[in-house]
């Protein structure tokens, strides 16, 4: 009973919901503002949610009818349940596996591949484009993120979420070191492309590929998508303030976590709103060249304890 | 490796108006392209022939809303040197005045779309938000933030008066600033430099064989600019140069574009402080037969307008030219073998206008397409012509001497 509470109200689906929308909402207004435009109200990702739920879900005929259906609702779970993960993590440090960073890291990729399920089976040129950049994404930016989350469990000797904020909470967070920063800033660029924003948002790529991957999407299918986008974008900068910057602790610590979720969804913003789309091949350049260089430098520096 | 056809319109977020580009893809990379026009097709060279000579200026000003003084000052040239008249030297200044707002304003709404194309959609915005200061002055001066009707044959149709000039002194030198920040912002970034340097080249070679005009040629080192060539009354004694860049790819593009607006800014101050008291319009009383043709170097490129009259109150044919027209099929060189993400950016690079471009394609009842070949469309000139004669009872002065 207990499990299930922790999975849909708190802090999995219903909480996790509603500050991951809360978020997209901030995110579209700062964007805005950088943009000299007025921005949304408050509970514009909310209604959005409503409209999409309300529309009607269109089918391509070359599609398998409940595997479209499913496909998102199954990458909704799965992000839902890496935010349990992580959330009951914090609230009973004791409660993990071995491994569940891991986990977690790998459960975020699971919309990904329902995304690809889903432009794959629906047969349209644009989709099927966008379908092979969602790929080719997914495996450049794995790489330096993995090396990071090894380092950082190597680091602290254990795979477990609540040895990883156990260590930091004695030793201090991973970012008051070189390696911790450099790490940090890895891992943002990461995140970024795996919520498939600017600059990486090749596989909708919207001026090139008309949505691409997201194309055949609509109503409530679309809905389960842009909702386990939301979690995704909480649960990711939440990981990352579990692996750098100390996880949260109770009484004051809440706002500090706070204060520490908004830099970095400020610091994704504003990556978001002054860099252009990149093409693939430069994105995989990226990803497997800067990043992973950087992350094995950042491990160096880790080993040596910089 | 398989061929797949990804389609870039008639609907598509790239364009604004409806064209249909076909990409044959082996995976990313664009190995043949095909551009399918006429989506949008509105027959303005016909009814031009049923408006009058002072009715035509509104006309062709709808035929694209960013350039819509170039056609009107093509139109209006045309005209005049059918008439062999000379306009009035402050309506000559005024046409400078308008003409240059248009094309700053044309230059920063492709600079927002071109950021908006490549994801960039603060460059979009922060584009616009300068170019509507460029607005405010258009409605300023002519009433209309745009469709200024300010042109007509002879002369223009509006004076400006103190306050007004003033005015827009004024507001031209703020944009300066922003505008500098804008250019170096934009110039200077690293991964716009990714993107946009040695994308769609097309080289000076292909640039004459394919006749591009405008910034497109511009940017691949051919310096050829209708104003110049001319060289057009107004232009000619005013103090500027024609930007040009060697590389011809996207990023050459974009500075050709980004510096034409501070050329274009000088233009505008010398244009207004030079302005002196005088008559705005030669008033024209009828028109003659015979021809004439109008050359002006709109935003995109030059556009022609060739008019032919019988004597009437209207023109007898009326025929345009618009640069978009040339500049599609330079696609052929600068986008087969690119990837799509740099297709999507180079169909933008030479800022269609396919509106203005819409021809009649050929289509039998079985639906069969004809393409025209030269030859062909030689023969259907000669035919023309030949008919024209024939109504006009007599041999127009301009070809007297050769039949």
């Amino acid at each position: 009973m207990k499990l299930v509470i922790y999975y849909l109200i708190y802090p999995g689906f219903v909480f996790a919901s509603i500050i991951g929308l809360l978020s997209t909402w901030f995110d579209r207004k700062l964007s805005a503002r950088i943009q000299w435009r007025q921005g949304p109200p408050w509970y514009q990702s909310f209604a959005d949610i409503g409209k999409l739920l309300y529309k009607e879900v269109i089918i391509p005929k070359e599609a398998n009818r409940s595997g479209f259906i499913v496909a998102p609702l199954f990458g909704l779970a799965a992000v839902t349940l890496a935010v349990t993960i992580l959330g009951v993590g914090m609230i009973n440090p004791t409660a993990g596996f071995i491994g569940d960073i891991i986990v977690v890291w790998y459960l975020f990729a699971i919309p990904a591949i329902s995304l690809i399920y889903i432009g794959s089976t629906s047969g349209n040129p644009l989709s099927s484009v966008g379908v092979s950049r969602e790929i080719k994404l997914l495996l450049s930016y794995d790489l330096p993120m993995v090396i990071l989350i090894v380092m950082v469990a190597s680091k602290v000797g254990g795979f477990t979420i609540g040895s990883i904020t156990e260590w930091q909470r004695i030793n201090g967070s991973l970012i008051g070191h070189w390696y911790g920063v450099i790490g940090f800033i890895i891992a943002i660029f990461c995140i970024q492309a795996k919520l498939g924003r600017v600059p990486f948002d090749l596989a909708e790529a919207e001026t090139e590929l008309g949505s691409g991957i997201l194309m055949e999407m609509s109503g409530a299918v679309l809905a389960a998508y842009v909702l386990s986008q939301a979690i995704a974008l909480f649960g990711l900068s939440y990981f990352l303030i579990i692996l750098f910057w100390g996880g949260v602790s109770g009484g004051i610590g809440i706002l500090w976590a706070i204060l520490k979720y908004l830099l970095i969804m400020v610091f994704l913003i504003l990556l978001k709103n002054t860099n252009p789309r990149l093409r693939i091949d430069q994105a995989m350049k990226f990803f497997w060249g800067w990043m992973t260089g950087g992350a094995i430098l950042a491990g160096i520096l880790a080993y040596l304890g910089v | 490796m398989k061929r797949t056809i990804v389609p870039l319109g008639p609907y598509h977020p790239l364009l604004e108006e409806p064209e249909h580009f076909k990409l044959y893809v082996e995976g990313e990379k664009v190995m043949e392209l095909d551009v399918e026009i006429g989506y949008n097709h509105r027959g303005i060279e016909k009814l031009s022939e049923s408006k009058t000579w002072d009715q035509v200026p509104y006309l062709v000003e709808r035929i694209c809303g960013i350039c819509s003084t170039s056609h009107p000052f093509a139109y209006c040239l045309a005209v005049e040197d059918l008439l062999g008249c000379k306009i009035p030297e402050r309506a000559e200044l005024i046409r400078v005045v308008i003409a240059e707002l248009e094309r700053i304003h044309s230059h920063l709404l492709w600079l927002g779309l071109a950021g908006h194309f490549i994801g960039y959609n603060t460059v979009w915005m922060w584009a616009w938000k300068y170019r509507e200061t460029i607005l405010e002055i258009c409605e300023k001066l002519t009433g209309n933030r745009n469709h200024y009707a300010m042109f007509k044959p002879g002369g223009v149709r509006r004076d400006f008066n103190d306050e007004q000039i003033e005015y827009g002194l004024n507001r031209i030198e703020e944009l300066v600033k922003p505008l500098t920040m804008l250019t170096n912002a934009i110039l200077d970034d690293p991964v716009i430099h990714k993107r946009l340097k040695g994308v769609g080249v097309l080289s000076y070679e292909d640039a004459v064989l394919y006749s591009a005009l405008g910034p497109t040629s511009r940017a691949s080192g051919v310096p050829w600019d209708a104003r110049w060539d001319e060289p057009l009354a107004g232009f000619k004694d005013l103090n500027w140069k024609i930007i040009t860049q060697e590389d011809g790819d996207v990023f050459a593009k974009a500075v050709v574009r980004l510096l034409e607006c501070f050329e274009s800014i000088s233009l505008i101050k010398q244009g207004l402080e030079k302005m002196t008291d005088g008559p705005i319009d030669a008033r024209i009383k009828e028109v003659p037969p015979g021809e004439g043709c109008g050359r002006y170097e709109a935003p995109r490129g030059e556009v022609i307008h060739y008019v032919r009259s019988d004597g009437s109150n209207m023109p007898y044919r009326h025929k345009i030219r618009a640069p978009t027209f040339n500049n599609l099929p330079t696609f052929r060189v600068s986008c087969v073998g690119e990837t799509i993400a740099d297709v999507a950016l180079i169909t933008a690079s030479i800022d269609p206008c396919y509106c203005c471009t819409e021809r009649v394609g050929v289509v039998d009842e079985c639906g069969n397409e004809k393409i025209l070949r030269e030859d062909d469309l030689i023969r259907l000139s000669i035919e023309k012509t030949e008919q024209i004669i024939k109504d006009l009872g007599k041999i127009p002065t301009l070809y007297s001497k050769e039949i």
